[in-house]
């Protein structure tokens, strides 16, 4: 957590990540911000399923369909503050020829699309048969 | 330099999807803004998306932009406040989305 908070920092100045190390080959330098980018298309489509929820699902009861709503639109908040704190990770590890960061948020972030996924199964079919 | 994996062209793709991506949020958002009825803050706050969307499609122009610049070294790197910028354009907008939502 204390790491994170000292990586914010970092999200806004850009010099201090510019003076540590060597420049990269920029090449590793695009990948990277590529990383990012498919990072964040994910969060946007993330938030853009929680809208979809909203929207699309009308007969759901409030609470689902709140509670489903949100916990996307929460998911997609943490993913796209995790892209640009992975993304800047990555780049300064680049600078210094560390390796690169390694993640356990990839897998949290499947499990809790799993629940999402297993949720709307159980609210389809519990509507198909009541 | 030579470059065969067009890096800085997939690059700027890779912004131009998620521009789109952006945009669909975006629509999405406003949907849900105007469904229930149009209300002073309902309307105000389809406006803040649009402003945000715009915001994102401001850092992506300028990003692609950049992109095409070419030097020795190929194209600087991405600056970190435009990250942040993109990312918490997203942010907000899924904040804008809880508060429409609740």
């Amino acid at each position: 957590m204390i790491e994170f908070a000292r990586n914010v920092r970092l999200w806004f100045a850009p010099r201090e990540i510019g003076e540590e190390g060597h420049t990269p080959d920029y090449r590793f330098s695009l990948a990277n911000e590529r990383t990012f980018l498919a990072w964040l298309r994910t969060a946007l489509a993330l938030i853009g399923g929680g809208f979809a929820v909203d929207q699309f699902l009308p007969d759901l009861r409030w609470g689902w369909r709140v509670g489903l709503a949100l916990a996307l639109l929460a998911a997609g908040v943490l993913c796209s503050l995790r892209a640009v704190n992975h993304w800047v990770r990555c780049e300064r590890a680049m600078r210094r020829g560390e390796d690169l960061p390694v993640s356990r948020f990839p897998a949290l972030l499947s499990l809790a699309v799993t629940v999402v996924a297993v949720a709307m199964v159980v609210v389809v079919l519990v509507r198909g048969n009541g | 330099m030579r470059d065969p994996g067009l890096q800085p062209e997939r690059t700027r793709l890779a912004w131009r999807r998620t521009t789109l991506s952006g945009t669909v949020a975006a629509v999405l958002a406003g949907r849900t803004a105007l469904h229930g009825g149009p209300s002073s803050a309902r309307i105000a706050v389809c406006a803040v998306c649009c402003v945000l969307w715009v915001c994102f499609l401001a850092v992506a122009h300028r990003r692609i932009r950049t992109l095409a610049t070419t030097g020795d070294d190929g194209p600087p790197a991405l600056a970190a406040r435009h990250a942040t910028a993109a990312a918490l354009c997203a942010v907000a907008l899924a904040v804008c989305g809880a508060l429409l939502v609740l």
